[in-house]
């Protein structure tokens, strides 16, 4: 139990993907310019990360590392994820129309996110700085790649809150567009650093 | 000689692939809180995105227009993993200094937008030529911001310490979020600025072409 409460916490607050790592910051300042796309992006990476990890996390355990060609991982999970992201496309399409309609936009883009293949190396690699000395198995994995993707997501709907606010705002011209979207990013990084940084 | 001239300034300043097309933001944010790891990690994007390019030109007429995005993708990926191996063995300072950012190379979309863009349609001496000039371009804005970020969030330069006054929030992502929304904004002022300067410039020199042709004009009717 307090196991999964750490991995819980740290997946969301205290290293949250944007505000900590910085990984997935296409997404988060392309597609947060609305509350709707950037929920729908959140959720696409959120389902994405936890699949690629639930997928690539044995391969490398019980079939890279026993046939000793762990160092083909970047080939091996890039190809994983992409025809992941390929299939889930068609089987959405074909399922529920309508969530395609809504999540389909985002899926092409995922491919090439920081966010799905960085949690695919970082659950294979030393997550003792992150989790303390716990001992990573297949679930405590997809758990963490399921609560870093919830983590992101959050932060994607803050920061498309602010935006939605900031485009009635008469903005300074150099400064408008990505400029100002990284200084509100900023002020976020900030709010987060109490869980981080403060311990 | 004029092309390549081009391409080169294309490159580094009006369409750096940092300050004008925001690309690869994931490692510049994560990394210049330190000016020599965001230097390493440039130097690393300028070697992979000169060959990459080079092997897509001259493969760009093997390669089926269908497939070509998962063709691409396992080049830059061999070539990731070759990098990471050779920095592994014989430099293993900067292989953890880069940290997840050097596999998450495969993922920047400099290298593989430069690939779509400009490497599948030109020569395999003009990809190169632009490999380096955007790698050049990259290098250049991480170094700038890294030497920003770690002055401020460390009082030093490249290591060396200068002096003992620092604010600790430019070594954390937010600091690293505000120099790089400012580094934009002055970026594009200067560049704009320098532009609308020789706009002005050549508008003038026309009209006094126009006024000479006129006075010319004059004179023969006279």
């Amino acid at each position: 139990m307090a196991t999964l409460i750490a991995i819980v916490l740290a997946a969301v607050l205290t290293n949250n993907f944007i505000t900590v790592r910085t990984y997935g910051i296409c997404p988060f300042l392309g597609v947060s310019k609305k509350t709707s796309s950037a929920l729908g992006m959140g959720v696409a990476v959120t389902v994405v990360m936890t699949l690629a990890t639930a997928v690539t996390y044995p391969i490398y355990e019980y079939v890279m590392v026993p046939l000793n060609f762990a160092f083909l991982e970047i080939i091996v999970f890039i190809f994983i994820i992409a025809s992941l992201v390929q299939m889930l496309e068609m089987i959405i399409r074909r399922l529920s129309p309508s969530l395609y309609n809504a999540m389909g936009v985002y899926l092409p883009l995922i491919t090439t996110n920081c966010a799905v293949l960085g949690v695919c190396e970082l659950v294979i690699g030393d997550m003792s700085s992150i989790i303390g000395d716990v001992a990573m198995n297949y679930g405590w994995a997809v758990l963490y790649a399921l609560f870093a993707g919830l983590g992101f997501t959050l932060i994607m709907v803050i920061m498309s809150g602010m935006r939605e606010k900031m485009n009635r705002v008469k903005v300074a011209k150099y400064l408008n567009g990505f400029p100002i979207s990284m200084v509100m990013a900023s002020f976020i990084c900030m709010a987060f650093m109490v869980f981080t940084y403060i311990a | 000689m004029n092309k390549y001239k081009k391409i080169t300034l294309d490159g580094i300043i009006f369409n750096n692939p940092t300050f004008m097309l925001v690309l690869g933001t994931c490692p510049t944010l994560g990394l210049i809180s330190n000016a020599l790891s965001a230097l390493e990690m440039g130097l690393a994007v300028i070697v992979i995105l000169t060959l990459s390019n080079m092997i897509i030109s001259a493969l760009r007429k093997l390669i089926p227009n269908e497939v070509r995005i998962p063709c691409y993708i396992v080049v830059i990926a061999t070539l990731v993993t070759l990098i990471r191996m050779v920095l592994d063995k014989f430099l293993p300072d900067v292989y953890d200094a880069l940290g997840g950012f050097l596999a998450l190379i495969v993922v920047n979309c400099i290298i593989l937008g430069r690939a779509e863009a400009f490497a599948n349609k030109h020569t395999v001496v003009e990809s190169a030529v632009d490999g380096i000039a955007n790698g050049i371009g990259f290098t250049m804005a991480l170094t700038v911001m890294g030497i920003i970020c770690e002055f401020l969030g460390k009082g030093s330069i490249f290591g060396a310490q200068i002096m003992t006054f620092s604010i600790g929030l430019f070594s954390t992502p937010a600091g690293a979020f505000i120099v790089f929304g400012l580094s934009i904004c002055a970026f594009t002022a200067i560049i704009d600025t320098f532009q609308r300067a020789r706009r002005v410039k050549a508008n003038k020199i026309a009209r006094e072409n126009l006024l000479d042709e006129g006075k010319n004009l004059g004179e023969v009717n006279a």
